[in-house]
């Protein structure tokens, strides 16, 4: 590990009680939900000027944490990478928002809320970001229906036919 | 030797009113420019000069519902756009016509899930469904010739309904 990124990494582990784990290199910490905005602020102090991603894998069907969110830190003046995994409960996910410290986070949770369904207190404008703002349900969760369509043969024409949502003049 | 052939000669053509308005809308029909995904590619070649679509009078491609008579759906509708595309079409003046080119415009095509609207004949009324994954030129101006031959069989504009 680079010497600037563990003093970093062993800050947060001793502060905000993270766990470190490392993989070829590429450093992961895991921080609890209520140490997130304090970690980001931590974060950025190091030099890590910007926030390249920031998604959600969802686990389902394991409830407790049912989501990670994951940001992944770059800092370009001293070529580090970090990443930052903050695990969410199934029942009504909620973070804290970081959208005033790296402002690009502003859209990122807004998608986050669209297809995870995560909310981000106090985000300045918690709006859908892709979707249409009366859509149902949140796509990306793997409980989510793909809304598959039968796909129209010879044998099943005209029942198909028959049901589709034709549009009138 | 009809009495056609000697007006001919004089001159003067003879035809029904009818048949005159459905040469008319048929000879000069303006494509609104709606390229959605790939297929728009393949529209843009076909309207270029290799394949040249203004020899069926379709060289004005226009940007505004309210000059267009065809709308040519190039490419996959999401259900975001579909309320855009039907107003788009509602904005347009009578007779107007739809081609849906392309699988995914037809019949959503590959991509058979939850943000692509499965055939943009749910959303507007389709005339001709051009194949093809995008469809080749020819194939779109093929699907052109088709509506034109249900143009020219039209009757005044209330019996399209």
């Amino acid at each position: 590990m680079d010497k600037n990124l563990q003093t970093i990494v062993q800050k947060l582990e001793k502060e905000y009680g993270a766990t470190v784990s490392e993989a070829r290199g590429e450093v992961s910490v895991t921080v609890p939900a209520e140490k997130v905005v304090a970690a980001c602020e931590l974060v950025q102090g190091h030099g890590f000027e910007l926030m390249s991603t920031m998604t959600a894998v969802d686990y389902w069907p394991q409830e407790n944490p049912r989501f990670h969110v994951v940001y992944q830190f770059t800092s370009v003046s001293q070529n580090l990478r970090l990443e930052m995994r903050v695990p969410v409960a199934g029942t009504n996910p909620s973070l804290p928002t970081i959208s005033h410290i790296y402002r690009n986070a502003n859209w990122r949770e807004r998608e986050l809320w669209d297809m995870f369904g995560i909310r981000f207190e106090g985000h300045p404008d918690p709006r859908r970001l892709l979707l249409p703002a009366d859509w149902e349900g949140h796509p990306l969760r793997k409980d989510y229906p793909l809304g598959y369509e039968e796909p129209q043969f010879t044998f099943n024409y005209e029942e198909i036919d028959l049901r589709k949502p034709y549009a009138k003049e | 030797m009809g009495v056609e052939e000697k007006l001919a000669n004089m001159g003067v053509v003879t035809t029904t009113l009818e048949k005159a308005v459905a040469w008319s809308r048929e000879k000069a029909m303006w494509p609104m420019l709606f390229g959605l995904a790939c297929c728009a590619i393949e529209m843009m070649a076909a309207q270029a000069s290799h394949y040249d679509m203004s020899r069926f009078g379709m060289e004005l491609m226009r940007p505004s519902p309210r000059q267009s008579d065809l709308m040519i759906v190039a490419g996959r509708v999401s259900r975001k756009m579909a309320p855009v595309l039907r107003r788009l079409y509602d904005q347009m003046p009578e007779p107007k016509w739809v081609i849906a080119m392309g699988d995914c415009a037809s019949c959503g095509g590959v991509f058979n899930n939850y943000a692509i609207l499965q055939g943009v004949d749910e959303v507007v009324p389709v005339d001709v469904y051009v194949a093809g994954c995008p469809p080749r030129p020819e194939a779109l101006i093929d699907g052109i010739v088709t509506l034109y031959e249900k143009v020219r069989g039209m009757k005044f504009a209330p019996e399209k309904k």
